[in-house]
């Protein structure tokens, strides 16, 4: 019987990629990354391929990434600056401050044949930037400082945002904004 | 004199994010300004509602494309990970540095009992308000659905003679099918997990097993349906007592 041979300790300069433990580490917020990314998209598909261009992002920059500072919200950050620059290239406008848009109409998710449950739609009738906060918040239960962190904004803007994205959702969900779903695409 | 109650205030409330001391004067703010107190009950549902839509994602198993692919670093990883295992607790790595020698990618994906438990436990024992689908408080109907959807009849164990009181269970997707995940809390808020999953049949092998995961400590068995893996942070001997408690509960 041979015994395992114990692996030399890296030296800083050769640890290319992250610690095992801290590998581990992401590998444990995947679902998390996914279910965010599933209801900002309101997509499985364009939410795994999101989840996975931000551990790709992740690992290339995982040595920028300093010590001490929350995995967690590090990750979502980068997923957020994936989402907008994706939003841009597909020429979706609405990542702007006020929330006085148009209602966009549904989103090309319906292309998978199954009706939008209300919750997804009604998120879809959200800013970009109102139904981040939103989930981050209320659905990943980050604290406001760690949002703020995550989307590069004052905590303020955070305090702001939540307040309009709570009382747009729930317009939306109490059917006020219901009349304008049946925008149709041209 | 206190400062008056924000618009934020409310909103960190909902949201559980102000200290001891605030918490106190917004709850007697709000006990006399019922809209308001209407407003926060709304913000929470919708909360809720989020979370009722999307927590399923948690449960759903990973594609292999997000899992980081098997390249170099990875297999070297693996290997410092198996030899930190071996000197920690003494266990035989032939299998572990067979499996290494192999370069395949699904077989990494593979993930084995105790690890698949201990990644189940990272993930729902954080959740503050969701840590569960179905609560202690409808034991019956939770032990019901787990068992239809498992396929074999199930119970929830009691650990609360070792001080653990049971939450609540959920149920996950693994690898080949679905499992239980059961939770207990002590009166410190320590949290255990109980991960259950079907095993082929074979013969039963309830050698108790133990594993380090990640500084969680998870005991392990198998018998002749399930196989079986108490995870949370305890210390090896506490666990020990606690996975043979639930091992008599399944086996008595």
């Amino acid at each position: 019987m041979s015994l395992p041979r114990i692996p030399p300790i890296p030296s800083p300069e050769k640890a290319r990629t992250p610690p095992v433990n801290n590998r581990d580490a992401i590998i444990a917020e995947i679902p998390r990354l996914r279910r965010y990314a599933r209801a900002l998209t309101g997509n499985a598909e364009a939410a795994d391929d999101l989840v996975q261009d931000t551990l790709e992002r992740a690992l290339e920059k995982w040595r920028l990434w300093q010590q001490g500072r929350q995995l967690r919200p590090w990750l979502f950050s980068i997923m957020h600056n994936l989402h907008v620059d994706g939003r841009r290239r597909d020429g979706r406008l609405d990542y702007r401050e006020e929330d006085d848009l148009p209602l966009p109409p549904q989103r090309a998710s319906q292309q998978d044949g199954l009706e939008l449950r209300d919750l997804d739609r009604a998120l879809a009738l959200l800013p970009a930037e109102q139904r981040e906060v939103l989930l981050l918040v209320g659905l990943e239960e980050l604290s406001y400082a760690e949002v703020a962190a995550a989307l590069n904004i004052p905590q303020g803007t955070v305090m702001s945002r939540l307040s309009r994205a709570r009382a747009r959702f729930k317009a939306v969900l109490a059917g006020e904004a219901a009349p304008l779903l049946k925008v149709v695409s041209p | 004199m206190t400062t008056p109650i924000s618009e934020d205030d409310l909103h960190a409330y909902a949201d559980g994010q102000l200290d001891a001391a605030r918490l106190t004067q917004v709850e007697s703010w709000l006990a006399t300004h019922p809209e308001r107190r209407a407003q926060v009950e709304e913000w929470r549902a919708q909360s809720a509602a989020l979370h009722r839509a999307f927590d399923q994602v948690l449960g759903e198993p990973l594609p292999a494309r997000l899992l980081p692919p098997a390249n170099a670093p990875r297999w070297f990883d693996l290997r410092k990970l198996a030899a930190v295992a071996w000197i920690a607790l003494g266990v035989v790595l032939g299998f572990a540095l067979r499996d290494q020698t192999l370069p395949r990618a699904d077989k990494a994906a593979v993930a084995s009992l105790p690890r698949q438990a201990a990644i189940a436990h990272a993930v729902f024992v954080p959740e503050v308000r969701h840590p569960v689908e179905v609560g202690a408080e409808q034991e019956a109907h939770l032990v019901a659905w787990l068992s239809k959807r498992l396929g074999a009849p199930l119970k929830a164990p009691q650990l609360d003679q070792a001080g653990y009181r049971l939450v609540g269970g959920r149920l996950l997707a693994g690898e080949n099918g679905e499992v239980a995940q059961f939770m207990y809390e002590s009166a410190e808020k320590k949290r255990l997990t109980l991960y259950v999953r079907r095993e082929a049949p074979k013969a039963a092998d309830t050698a108790f097993r133990y594993a380090s995961e990640n500084g969680l400590d998870v005991f392990y068995w198998t018998d002749a349906r399930f196989g079986y893996a108490l995870s949370g942070s305890t210390g090896r001997e506490a666990m020990l007592d606690l996975g043979e408690r639930v091992y008599k509960q399944f086996a008595g």
